[in-house]
């Protein structure tokens, strides 16, 4: 036989994701597949974990496309509460755009925004209760508005000013506040995950009966703290919600390189044996619903829930980001999931306790409110104008007690 | 020729090396696509492909893991981590792996790679974008450290680290990206084109890595500096009019002894900057080579000027930047003591 099989072993080739379009492309989503609202099935908190598996690869919803809440996790919201999430967004969105031109006029020296992902951080708030703790990102700030954190105090952080709580010493909206329940952000990627399990774990080793939220973004868990984070919170069943938000992007690189070959960033939590959830981000009554019922099962001891928020970065990742250089201008309008404002807005208009009069009432007001406290920062300096924290700031705190050789240098800086 | 800025040398290192060496790879977070954070890879995929310029997942571990591995297969990754600020999750990779390959296996593998990061502040980069690692590395043996201060000696020194047969952590200080920032952070920074060392050759050199380069000769104090430091010390030495021989040290691991040696025993005292903390910072090194060297050459002792032993912090930047002020007050005291 001349023509027998070939046996050279074949030629390999390395595979590198892609992103459906790019720069100059029409923005497809025709590979998000977006179920109907209300379709997918709530199971009790105490479902065994290989039993859901497939919610780890749906989306559940609530907003119809008509702006009617259905479905099983619908109705846990009272209208009252429905109206100041919407404020709550409104106050986020308000204040982002304020700092975004602050920091244009350069009064401070960076910004990092949360156009199109308000309802994740605004809504989970509403499932925890005083006490509990977040290891928030630097896109949560709608932790802190919907806690009733005082704008003004962020602001002071944002500007470095002398009344900064943090004197100086943090980049802008790398906030902390433990009244708040918002753990000490660092700028180092996915290390707070694991941390906040561990903050679980203390709080069942005391047998408490607080719980700890985790948070990351979509490229972020590629870091290995992601992956010991899901681990422990397994092994120890600990009384964790661990948060994903999916943006889709992480800085230019798009969600795809992050996920690999595993269809979704919940499905990370299957192999952990973590019930694992995925839910639209720009639904204000599924975030909240999917969090209420993570939030159950880590008080009843029932141990860790994975959600993946879907969402869309709509901003550029920070001030110092341009995205027209990797991903289409118009892509953020081809968005499927919409807009979290405008979704819940058209809900409370459809149950008759909203209009467009009284919308823009509202933004008035919220845009009052944010100049109020911008004013108010403002007197106590901007990054280079005004009152700043002292340069004492800077040697203060390494530790408890300032050790001598930190005092020599704080005298030789003359303070 | 062409007149370039810190960047495109840097670009243009990796471009060259890349045309004659297909095994050379580059990857790291943003890098592939959109060019990097700083763009200084960028074009390099639309030139070579996504296969030798690619993005990774944001996981620094993974970055200089895989890196080692293609490493011992036989290529030469050229690898990025964003900010030098985010190279902890890489360090166990860096120093208890890449760094010992050869020596654990008796070089029956080695990891010739090349690690860059931007290192420094002067950008209000807070604690996570301004850190200065470097001696984090030098104190790890199997390790070469390289920091340019110029776009000619980056090109010439980090063509040579993809060369070297061991891995190179090739430290960028992004203060000094678009110019030879001075510290003078109050005055706009005179654009490369306008400097000597922005003129850089188009195509293949190398500048041997474990060579220093005087970058002013004098008599009166030897100022040992490297990356944004060697510029705030021509400034400091011109403003304090003291005749200071600046030695711009480009390698910090191996370290050019020799040059330092006979300037210091020439001119009797030493002022050792950089902008890293103080407390176990390389300039402690530095100090302990000279009075092991030039003991006997000594009239005064020799002063460090450094960042405080504190974080980096965002409001104070320079209140906490080792600026030309206090290297000139240093250099001054020198000159008393
Ligand atoms: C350890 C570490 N590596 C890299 C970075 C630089 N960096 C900051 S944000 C970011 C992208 C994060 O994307 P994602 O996790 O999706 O969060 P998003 O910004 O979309 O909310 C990168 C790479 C960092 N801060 N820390
Ligand atoms: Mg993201």
């Amino acid at each position: 036989m001349t023509d027998g099989p070939d046996l050279s072993p074949p030629r390999l080739s390395l595979h590198v994701p892609e992103p459906a379009v790019r720069p100059g492309g029409q923005p497809d989503f025709s590979n998000v597949k977006i179920p109907n609202a209300g379709s997918v099935p709530r199971p009790a908190v105490d479902v065994s974990p290989e039993d859901i598996r497939d919610l780890a690869f749906s989306i559940i919803r609530v907003l119809n496309r008509d702006g009617e809440a259905v479905g099983p996790w619908a109705g846990l919201l009272t209208d009252a509460e429905l109206l100041e999430g919407l404020r709550n967004m409104l106050k986020l969105r308000a204040f982002d755009a304020r700092m975004l031109m602050a920091q244009r006029q350069g009064k401070t020296s960076f910004y990092m925004q949360h156009l199109g992902e308000e309802a994740v951080s605004c809504a989970f708030r509403k499932a925890l209760e005083k006490g509990d703790m977040n290891f928030p990102t630097y896109r949560q700030a709608g932790l802190l508005i919907a806690d009733g954190y005082p704008m003004v105090e962020m602001m002071n952080q944002i500007f470095s000013n002398e009344a900064d709580p943090l004197h100086g010493r943090q980049l802008p909206v790398m906030y902390s506040s433990r009244e708040h329940g918002f753990f000490t952000i660092s700028g180092n990627l996915s290390t707070q995950y694991v941390q906040a399990v561990g903050w679980a774990m203390a709080s069942a080793i005391r047998n408490d009966s607080r719980i700890a939220a985790a948070w990351i973004g979509d490229g972020s868990t590629a870091e290995s703290d992601f992956h010991s984070a899901l681990v422990f919170a397994s092994t120890y069943k600990a009384p964790v919600i661990l948060n994903i938000v999916n943006n889709q992007w992480a800085i230019s690189t798009f969600q795809g390189i992050a996920r690999g070959g595993a269809g979704t960033f919940a499905a990370r939590g299957l192999g952990f044996g973590i019930p694992s959830l995925r839910v639209d981000g720009n639904d204000y009554l599924a975030v909240h619903a999917v969090a209420k019922w993570a939030a159950e099962r880590a008080r009843r001891n029932l141990g860790p829930t994975l959600i993946e928020y879907v969402t869309y970065r709509v901003g550029a990742h920070s001030t110092s980001d341009d995205p027209s250089a990797y991903r289409p201008k118009t892509e953020s309008e081809a968005w499927p999931l919409g807009d979290p404002v405008l979704r819940l807005k058209k809900h409370l208009i459809l149950r008759g306790v909203w209009s467009e009069e009284r919308h823009v009432q509202a933004e008035a007001e919220i845009l009052d409110e944010v100049l109020e406290a911008q004013r108010e920062a403002e007197s106590h300096g901007t990054l280079h104008s005004g009152g700043k924290p002292s340069v004492r700031d800077i040697f203060e705190g390494v530790y408890a007690d300032m050790p001598p050789h930190v005092r020599r240098q704080r005298q030789k800086a003359g303070y | 020729m062409a007149r370039m800025t810190m960047i495109e040398a840097v670009r243009s290192a990796m471009d060259v090396s890349m045309e004659r060496d297909e095994t050379v790879v580059v990857f790291g977070e943003d890098v592939g696509y959109f060019g990097g954070v700083f763009r200084c890879t960028q074009g390099l995929q639309a030139k070579y492909g996504k296969t030798r310029c690619f993005d990774t997942p944001i996981s620094e571990s993974g970055i200089v893991g895989a890196a080692i591995g293609m490493a011992a297969y036989g290529l030469k990754p050229c690898v990025e981590i964003q900010f030098a600020d985010y190279m902890y999750p890489a360090y166990d990779q860096i120093t208890q792996e890449a760094a010992r390959i050869r020596y654990r296996s008796a070089g029956d593998f080695t990891c010739p790679m090349v690690i860059r990061m931007p290192t420094g502040g002067g950008i209000f980069g807070g604690q996570t974008h301004s850190q200065s690692p470097e001696a984090l590395f030098t104190h790890v043996c199997g390790l070469k450290v390289v920091v340019p201060s110029n776009p000619y000696d980056a090109k010439g020194l980090l063509i040579s680290a993809i060369e070297d047969p061991d891995p190179v952590i090739f430290l960028e200080p992004k203060r000094l990206y678009n110019g030879p920032f001075d510290g003078h952070h109050e005055r706009p920074v005179t654009p490369w084109s306008k400097h000597e060392l922005g003129d850089v050759p188009d195509g293949h050199f190398t500048i041997p890595i474990g060579k220093a380069e005087i970058r002013r000769p004098g008599e009166a104090v030897t100022v040992i500096a490297y990356g944004t430091m060697v510029h705030v010390a021509l400034a400091a030495v011109e403003e304090t009019g003291i005749d200071a021989e600046v030695i711009d040290l480009r390698s910090l691991l191996p370290l050019d002894l020799d040059t330092i040696a006979q300037s210091v025993r020439k001119t009797g005292r030493c002022v050792v900057v950089h902008e890293a903390t103080l407390t176990s910072g390389y300039g402690a090194e530095v100090a302990a080579l000279i009075q092991e060297h030039c003991f006997y050459s000594l009239e005064s002792p020799v002063l460090r000027v450094t960042g405080w032993d504190t974080p980096y912090p965002h409001a104070q930047e320079w209140d906490y930047f080792p600026g030309p002020a206090r290297v000139g007050r240093a250099l001054q005291d020198v000159m008393e003591g």
